[in-house]
Order: C-alpha cells, then sequence, then structure tokens
C-alpha cells in the first residue's frame, strides 16, 4: 500500500496521464473532478499529497485551497497546483494562498515527478 | 559806488555761471548720470518760475499800494496745489502719454488734433505773455536805473534800452542753446531746468536776505517792525472780498494756464510722484517768498522819499542805507527772477509757434509727400530757433512801445486774464467726454474778445486805446456794452468785472456750443483717452488701412526724431512683428505709436497731418469707426466662437474619458480572453505532451499504446477545432467575412446539419415537419448549416435524459421566418442565460461539452453577418435556441 495523494482535476486525460505517472511511483492516486464537492472528499481521508487544479467546475482551486489552508486537519499538507493560466500573477495568488508548489501546463512528465518526490520528502 | 560797468559785469558773471550750470547740466544728462535731476527738489524749484519779476519786485509795490492784497497771487497756486492735486495727477499723465509739448498742444490734442484750436491758444498766448515778457525786461532795466540814480551818474534813456537790448538778446542765445538741443520738445531740458532751479534759490536767498536786513537792521527788529505795520496806513486797509475771490481765482488759474507753467508743470515733469512733494513744497516756497513783503513795503514807504517807487524797494532800500553788496545781490535776485521767467516763456512759446504756426504753414505750402522730400527735420529746428528770437524781438519791441509807465502788477493781472480763457476748454477737455473742438473754439474767442475789450484795451488808458466816450457811452452808443459795465451791471470793481464776465461767457459758450455740436471720430476718441487717462495705457488706435509705405515712414520718422532714434523704433517694432530689419508692417498700432513720437518733436496736430500726407489721408472717419466698431464684435463673436470651442473641447473631453473607460473595459476583457484562450491551448496540450513522454518509454503494453496515441490524436482535433473556431470567430468579429450566397430551402440545410452534428441515427430522436421545411432560401447556406450544427451539437451534448428528444420547428412569426431547436434536456439555468452567447462561455465540464464554449458566439456573429438572428428561448421544457432567418426568406409554404 504506495502513499495516498489525491488529484483534484477536471480534464479526463490529464486525470489519467498523472494517475500513470504516479501509480507507477508507487503512489495510491485518488481523483475527484468536482471543485464544489472536493473538500468533503479530502475530509473523507487526508492524503499526504493533494494535487489541485485552478480551473474546475463548481469550484475554483484557489477557493479549495483557502479551505485547506484554514482546516487545521489539512493546513499542513503539501498542495501542488497546476494552471493552464501560467500568468506571473496566478503563481503569486497560489503562494499567498500557501500553495507549496505551483506548476503550469503544459508540464513534462519529469518535472511532475521530481515535484511529487520533492513534496513527499517535506 | 557802484558803477554801471561793475552792475553789466555781475549780470555777465551770473549769466556766464547759468551757462556753465546748464551746460554741466546737459552734459551729466547726455552722460546718464542724471538722477538728481530729475529730483522732486529740482521739480519744486523749477516751478518757482511762477515767481517772477513781477512778484519779486512788484509784490513789494502791490503791499505799498494794495495792503495784503498781494497774498492773492500767492494763494492761487497754493489752492491749486494742494486742492486740485488730482487735477495735475491727470494732466502729467496726459502730458506724459501723449507726449505733449505746450498747452496749446494740449487743447489742439484734445480737441481732435485741431490745428485751428493750436493756432488760436498760441496767438492767445503770445498777446497774453509778450506784455510780461517786456515786463519783465522793464524790471531788469529800472532795477540797472535805480543803481544809476543811486550813483549819481544820469544815463541816456538809450543806455537802459541797450542794456535792455542786450538782455533780451542774451537770454535768447540761452534758450537757443539750451532750448532746442533735443529737438523733441516733450523731453525734459536738463539744462534749462537746473538753471532755473538754481535762480528760484538766488532770488529766495536774495529776497529772505533783504527782508532780514530790513527787519533787523533798519527797523530793529520784529517788535518795531510790528509796531511800523501797525502805523502805517496799509495795515487799515480792508480787503475787498469780490476782489480777494477774483484774484485767487485768477492766480490759481493762471498756475495752470500758464505757457511757461504747463511747460514746467507737465512738459517737464519726469516723475508723477514729484507733485506730491511740489505739493506742499512749493506752497513752503511761496510762504518764504511772501514772509518779509509787508516788512519792506512799510520800512521802504517809511524810509525812502515820497515818490519813489515801491515797486523797487527791494534794490532802492538796501542802497539808500548802503548796502550795496546786498543791493547787488537783491538785483541778482530780480535778475533771476525775470531771466528764468522769459527763459521758460520763450521756450514754451515758441515750440507752440513753431508747431502750431510755422511747421503747419510751411507743410500746406508744400505738395503732399513733402514730410518724406524735404527736409523736416532742419525745418522745425530752425521753425524754432526763429520763433525764440520772435518770441523775445516782440517782448523787446513791446517794451519800447509801452515806455515802461505802467504799473508792473497792472500788466501782471491783464496778460494772467487773458491767459486763464484756456482754462474751460482745459478743464473741460480733461474731464468732460462731451467738450468738443467747436465749443472750445466757441469759449476761446469769446473769452478773448470779452478780455480784450473789458480789460486789455481799457488797460492802455482813457482815450488811449479807447475813448471816453466808450467808456462811458459804449461803442456806437450801446450802452449795455460798456467795456467795464457789460449788460448795463455798473459798481463792480473793473478787475473783477473783466474776470467774471470773461470767464462766464468764455464757459458759458465752450458748454453750450459742445452740447449743440457734435465731435467727429478723432476728438472722440481723444476725449476718452483724456477724460480716462487712468484707465487707458497706450493710445487707441486712430488710423486704420492705410496705404503708407514703411520705408517712407522711416525716411519721414529720421528727419523729424532723428536717424538713430528713428532706427531703433522701426527695428523694435519689426522685432515685435517677427520680422528682421528695420521695415514693420504698417499696422493701425504702429502708426499710432510713431504719430506719439512724432508729436514729442512737432505737437500733435502737425504729427497728425504729417502721418496723414503718407497715408494719403486716411485719417479715420466715421467708416473707419464702424470698422473698428465691427472689429470689436468680430472679437466678441470670436470669443463666443472660442467659447463654444471650448464647451466642444469639454464634450470631447467627455467622450474621450468615455472612449478611454470603454478601452480600460476592453482591454481587460482582452486580457481576460488571451487568459482563456490559453488555458484552452494549454490543457489538450498538457496531455498530447504527457501521453507523448510515456510513449517514449519502451516497457509499453501495446494496448496502453494504442489508448496513449488515441488520446494524442483527440486532444490534437480539439486543437484545430479550437483554433478554427478562433479564426472564425475572428473573423466574423471584425466584420469581414466573405459571405457565399446561393439557393438553397430549409429542409436541405437541416438534413445537413443533423448528419453532420451526428444526431442521426445516435441516442437523440430529432423531430422535423417536413412540410413546414419547404422554404427556399437565398443565403450563406455553408455559414447557416454551421449555426445549424452548433445548436444540434448542443442538443446532443446536454440532454442528458434517457430519452432525449430535439424538435426543429420552422414557422412564420412576425412575417419573418423563425426556426426553434428545443430539446427535453435540463435547459440552461436562469442565471447563465444570458452569457451563453458570450465566448467561452460554456456549461459545467468542458469534457463532457468538447469544446471551448465558442460555438454560440460563432453562432450569433454568423446570424448578424446573415441578417438574421440567434436567441435562447426560455421556459420550452428544455433548452430551446430561435434562429431568425434573414428577411428576404419568405415563407412559401403558408
Amino acid at each position: 500500500m504506495g502513499r495516498r495523494v489525491l488529484l483534484i482535476e477536471d480534464e479526463p486525460n490529464i486525470i489519467e496521464a498523472i494517475s500513470y505517472l504516479l501509480s507507477r511511483d508507487g503512489w495510491t492516486v485518488h481523483t475527484h473532478s468536482d471543485g464544489e464537492t472536493a473538500m468533503d472528499k479530502v475530509r473523507q481521508g487526508v492524503p499526504e499529497l493533494i494535487i489541485l487544479d485552478v480551473m474546475l467546475p463548481g469550484r475554483s482551486g484557489y477557493d479549495i485551497l483557502r479551505d485547506l489552508r484554514a482546516d487545521p486537519q489539512t493546513a499542513d499538507v503539501p498542495v501542488m497546483m497546476l494552471t493552464a493560466r501560467g500568468q506571473a500573477r496566478d503563481r503569486e495568488l497560489a503562494t499567498s494562498l500557501g500553495a507549496t508548489q505551483f506548476m503550469t501546463k503544459p508540464f513534462s512528465n519529469a518535472e511532475v515527478l521530481d515535484s511529487v518526490r520533492a513534496l513527499a520528502a517535506l | 559806488m557802484i558803477s554801471f560797468n561793475l552792475l553789466i559785469l555781475v549780470s555777465l558773471g551770473y549769466v556766464a555761471f547759468l551757462f556753465l550750470v546748464a551746460f554741466a547740466a546737459e552734459r551729466r544728462a547726455a552722460s546718464g548720470r542724471s538722477a538728481w535731476l530729475r529730483s522732486s527738489s529740482i521739480y519744486t524749484l523749477s516751478l518757482s518760475i511762477y515767481c517772477t519779476a513781477w512778484t519779486f519786485y512788484g509784490a513789494v509795490g502791490y503791499a505799498a499800494r494794495s495792503g495784503l492784497e498781494f497774498l492773492t497771487i500767492y494763494l492761487g497756486p497754493t489752492i491749486v496745489m494742494i486742492g486740485w492735486w488730482w487735477f495735475l495727477r491727470k494732466l502729467v499723465r496726459i502730458g506724459r502719454s501723449q507726449r505733449l509739448t505746450s498747452i496749446a498742444d494740449l487743447i489742439s490734442s484734445r480737441f481732435g488734433k485741431s490745428t485751428a484750436l493750436g493756432v488760436m491758444v498760441t496767438v492767445l498766448a503770445i498777446v497774453g505773455t509778450t506784455p510780461y515778457i517786456a515786463l519783465q525786461l522793464q524790471s531788469v532795466t529800472q532795477s540797472i536805473g535805480i543803481f544809476a540814480a543811486h550813483s549819481g551818474a544820469v544815463w541816456e534813456a538809450g543806455d537802459l534800452n541797450g542794456a535792455a537790448m542786450w538782455v533780451a538778446f542774451g537770454l535768447a542765445v540761452f534758450t537757443l542753446l539750451f532750448g532746442t538741443r533735443n529737438l523733441d520738445a516733450s523731453e525734459r531740458h536738463h539744462g534749462i531746468v537746473l538753471a532755473i532751479a538754481v535762480e528760484a534759490v538766488v532770488k529766495l536767498f536774495a529776497l529772505v536776505a533783504v527782508g532780514i536786513f530790513v527787519v533787523w537792521g533798519v527797523a530793529g527788529g520784529v517788535g518795531p517792525t510790528l509796531d511800523l505795520i501797525d502805523a502805517s496806513a496799509q495795515s487799515q486797509w480792508a480787503p475787498v472780498p469780490s476782489r480777494w475771490v477774483g484774484l485767487i481765482f485768477v492766480s490759481g488759474a493762471a498756475f495752470l494756464c500758464l505757457p511757461r507753467m504747463f511747460q514746467v508743470l507737465v512738459v517737464e515733469n519726469a516723475d508723477e510722484r514729484h507733485l506730491s512733494t511740489a505739493g506742499w513744497a512749493f506752497p513752503a516756497y511761496l510762504l518764504f517768498m511772501s514772509l518779509f513783503v509787508v516788512p519792506i513795503a512799510v520800512v521802504g514807504l517809511d524810509l525812502m522819499p515820497a515818490g519813489a517807487n515801491p515797486d523797487m524797494f527791494v534794490v532802492s532800500v538796501p542802497l539808500a542805507e548802503g548796502r550795496e553788496g546786498l543791493a547787488i545781490l537783491a538785483f541778482l535776485g530780480g535778475f533771476s527772477s525775470a531771466t528764468s521767467m522769459v527763459i521758460v516763456a520763450t521756450l514754451a512759446l515758441a515750440t507752440m509757434v513753431s508747431n502750431h504756426i510755422v511747421v503747419p504753414g510751411w507743410l500746406n505750402a508744400r505738395t503732399p509727400g513733402a514730410v518724406v522730400s524735404g527736409d523736416v527735420r532742419d525745418v522745425v529746428v530752425l521753425a524754432r530757433r526763429v520763433s525764440i528770437g520772435l518770441v523775445l524781438a516782440l517782448g523787446y519791441v513791446y517794451f519800447r512801445l509801452s515806455g515802461g509807465g505802467a504799473a508792473l502788477a497792472a500788466i501782471g493781472l491783464v496778460s494772467f486774464t487773458g491767459v486763464i480763457q484756456v482754462l474751460p476748454a482745459m478743464v473741460g477737455g480733461v474731464v468732460w467726454r462731451g467738450a468738443n473742438r467747436w465749443g472750445a473754439g466757441a469759449g476761446l474767442v469769446v473769452g478773448f474778445v470779452v478780455w480784450g475789450w473789458t480789460q486789455f484795451l481799457p488797460s492802455f488808458g482813457v482815450d488811449a486805446a479807447l475813448s471816453q466816450a466808450v467808456f462811458d457811452h459804449g461803442p456806437f452808443g450801446l450802452d449795455w456794452l460798456r467795456p467795464q459795465a457789460l449788460f448795463g451791471i455798473t459798481g463792480i470793481d473793473p478787475f473783477v468785472h473783466a474776470v467774471f464776465w470773461s470767464m462766464c461767457l468764455n464757459a458759458g459758450a465752450f458748454m453750450i456750443v459742445s452740447i449743440l455740436t457734435f465731435p467727429n471720430p478723432v476728438e472722440r476718441l481723444q476725449g476718452a483717452q483724456f477724460v480716462k487717462i487712468f484707465d487707458y495705457s497706450s493710445g487707441a488706435r486712430l488710423w486704420t488701412q492705410s496705404a503708407a509705405q514703411a520705408e517712407d515712414m522711416l525716411v519721414m520718422a529720421q528727419r523729424i526724431i532723428g536717424g538713430a532714434k528713428a532706427q531703433t523704433l522701426f527695428q523694435a517694432e519689426a522685432q515685435s512683428q517677427g520680422k528682421a530689419g528695420f521695415l514693420p508692417d504698417v499696422t493701425p498700432d504702429f502708426i499710432g505709436r510713431l504719430e506719439r513720437e512724432l508729436s514729442g518733436s512737432v505737437g500733435a496736430a502737425t504729427a497728425h497731418a504729417m502721418i496723414g500726407q503718407l497715408t494719403e489721408g486716411t485719417m479715420i472717419s466715421v467708416d473707419d469707426l464702424i470698422a473698428v466698431a465691427d472689429e470689436t464684435a468680430q472679437i466678441m463673436e470670436y470669443s463666443n466662437r472660442l467659447e463654444a470651442k471650448s464647451a466642444e473641447q469639454e464634450r470631447t473631453a467627455r467622450a474621450l474619458r468615455e472612449a478611454n473607460e470603454k478601452l480600460t473595459a476592453l482591454s481587460i476583457q482582452k486580457d481576460a480572453f488571451l487568459s482563456q484562450i490559453s488555458h484552452e491551448l494549454r490543457t489538450p496540450m498538457t496531455s498530447i505532451r504527457s501521453f507523448s513522454d510515456i510513449l517514449r518509454e519502451d516497457d509499453l503494453e501495446d494496448a496502453s499504446r494504442a489508448r496513449f496515441a488515441g488520446i494524442i490524436h483527440d486532444e490534437s482535433n480539439r486543437l484545430t477545432r479550437l483554433l478554427d473556431d478562433l479564426l472564425d470567430l475572428g473573423v466574423l468579429e471584425s466584420g469581414q467575412v466573405q459571405l457565399n450566397l446561393g439557393h438553397g430551402t430549409l429542409a436541405e440545410v437541416i438534413d445537413r446539419a443533423v448528419m453532420a452534428a451526428g444526431a442521426d441515427g445516435g441516442a437523440l430522436k430529432v423531430s422535423r415537419r417536413a412540410v413546414n421545411e419547404a422554404v427556399p432560401v437565398f443565403t450563406d447556406l455553408e455559414r447557416l448549416t454551421q449555426v445549424f450544427i452548433n445548436l444540434i451539437s448542443n442538443a446532443v451534448k446536454y440532454a442528458t435524459v434517457p430519452e432525449p428528444e430535439l424538435r426543429i420547428i420552422v414557422r412564420s412569426l412576425e412575417g419573418r421566418c423563425v426556426v426553434d431547436f428545443c430539446d427535453n434536456g435540463p435547459g440552461v439555468p436562469k442565471e447563465s442565460q444570458s452569457m451563453i452567447f458570450e465566448k467561452f462561455s460554456r456549461l459545467e465540464d468542458a469534457g463532457k461539452a468538447g469544446g471551448a464554449g465558442l460555438g454560440l458566439a460563432i453562432c450569433r456573429q454568423i446570424m448578424a453577418a446573415l441578417g438574421g438572428d440567434v436567441t435562447y428561448l426560455p421556459a420550452q421544457g428544455g433548452a430551446a435556441f430561435r434562429v431568425t432567418l434573414p428577411e428576404n426568406v419568405e415563407m412559401a409554404a403558408q
């Protein structure tokens, strides 16, 4: 039983890609694709790492991040933000809200793996 | 014993000293170190030419004959200096701004630059002043005669006359030398002014010295002097009120009107503020001049033998007491009084004669254009020099003819009354805009005639100019014209009678004629300038468009005001117009300025006439005034336009502000749009990149490899579609879409759309009514099909119910053909209905929709381009869109 990662993302193909990569690296990947219910999913079982997309149906990734950081249960969980809008102010906003890592789409698989491994080592 | 020669020597020495003083002053002024020459004390002292030999010698005689009445001669100017300072200030300001050269110039300039008025005032001034100049010559010879009598020598009358001639000649030389150095008569004559200031000191010093000697040296102190005065007959004489009022009025008016007073008060004034100093200093000077008059008169009467001339007490009393040095000082005081008056009066009169009589006459005698061809400068200088000689010669001749008989004071008063005939025109011209030249001329003529009849002619004595019969019964038996009882009113003092009638009739004629006649335009402008001098800083334009050439003007100006000065003036003007060289555009402003410059040399009327010759007589007329008025109207219109323009600018600014706000909003939209596109492009690329990375690995199962390649393929298609849509939308939005019009039917278009959307034979049931669809259309069939595909695809994607159905209904609505697409899906939430036609507005999750959210935006753009519309139909039990076809599509089937 590997370590648990929660991937909150709405693009099916991206979910499949990341799931494939991380499973092979020994992670147990849980996925969720709805923003509105994302927090419930997190609280069901706090993962060791959360990968969070910004543009989600129902609720923005930033709002979810804010909730995560406000909840003592999840405040310390490393969060890697994914966004397709790679502008500087998106990065700043994510950092200020407490994102541990910020990654712009498209990313290489090596980048994702390196980041995830680094975050897991924390 | 003082010899005649010694006296002459002293006189000559004194005159030489005055020459030196004047010469030094001119030198200093020329070298620019003349600040003290322009001081208020010099100005105040120069005013003392009011005190002539008449006041120096004559006041004592006057006191001996009439008691305190002599004081009126001092009270008049004192009242003017203190009470009429506002008027003096106005005169000085006008004099400077109009560059007036004389009182004749003032009157002429004020009343339309009239040559005739200038001549009249000049003649009046000559008639009034010549006896006065004669008086001065007489007083000098009389005082020399006193020395002669004292020394026991009997001099020939010829000697005295010769002395008078030499004095006149010397004064002429002095005035020539220092009075015509500057052609510009409106400029100060530093040499002359300083010389008369020195003389002012000498005469005051001499009179006070004699006074002190008389009081303390002869009478034995203040107490005994007062006792003597009390005991004298003079102290018993009660003043006659009417004479006092008349005398104070005449002397005050004369202070303003005498040509020589105007010369020092206005023309030679360097600074308006000097008036405030002179306002108290000059009355103080007069006080000292009058302080010892009564003691000298009383002591003289007491001391001297009966029959001695009281007019000469100032010299004869010291002589009788053996104080020859003091007598010589007194003589020099009287000499100073006489010479300073003669010099300034001659200068003033000569300026008037040359500017108002000689030069205009010369101009008239020449053909037009003479101001350019002739050498005006020389003519003007020559005219002024000749005039100086003439005026002094006239004074000398008068002196010889009158034989020195009449008492000095009497001549003085007659002169005064004659000269003050200018007063109504002068005061009226400065304070009353309604005054005009006809009124001024009438007043001057009436005043002059009345004065001549009631005072001047009678002053020669009974049976001299007028016979006893005329005195008693009037001319030709006309009783009411008796010279000293006009209109049958008798019992008035002859002097008061003359002053009263001449002034009343003069002022009356001036006012009545002014009211009854109309001023010409130049007068109106000048009147406004004079009366409202403190509101105007520069002159109003008197010249309008002119044919004059700048070059002619320069030639003329050089001849009149001198080469360097004229060139400087022209160059400065050219420079201010932004031109190089010496020839500016001849603007009305410039002509006006040039005229004022010239008038400083030759007087207003002559300058006006000269310019008139050059400008081919384009003197201002009513038409010009109308032009000026038009110009004013244009300026007002222009200002209105400016106002309108500024309102327009405000509107423009507001529009710009709004546009800017719109642009800012658009820019924000553009940012959002780019950000959205970025997201839409990056999302498929993420998948493509990630799976292509995985595909490069070796140990991959074939099934996975095929699957991942399929994903890459799909995402590539998605990218291509997105780019197509974006480009399509760009073209549509820019309005540059190329429509490919063709004929067809709605049925065909719908058929194709259903097929392309993949709704044919799928889960979605499409229900149509073929009868209604048989509508011929002429439009871009491809584009219309594209719209229908989009709408049907949406139904395929979003109608997520167990038995999805799409109804396509064609019908006519208000004359337009409409096609409704209604599905039985969940529909569009109310809050989203207004947004679905915006770019990137996608409902719910992207994965299911498979598009970038551009479809409906493209649909709306296409329908707009075709001339139709697409809208969302709410409350249809699902999602419902209505396409309104272009107007040219007719419903044939119904």
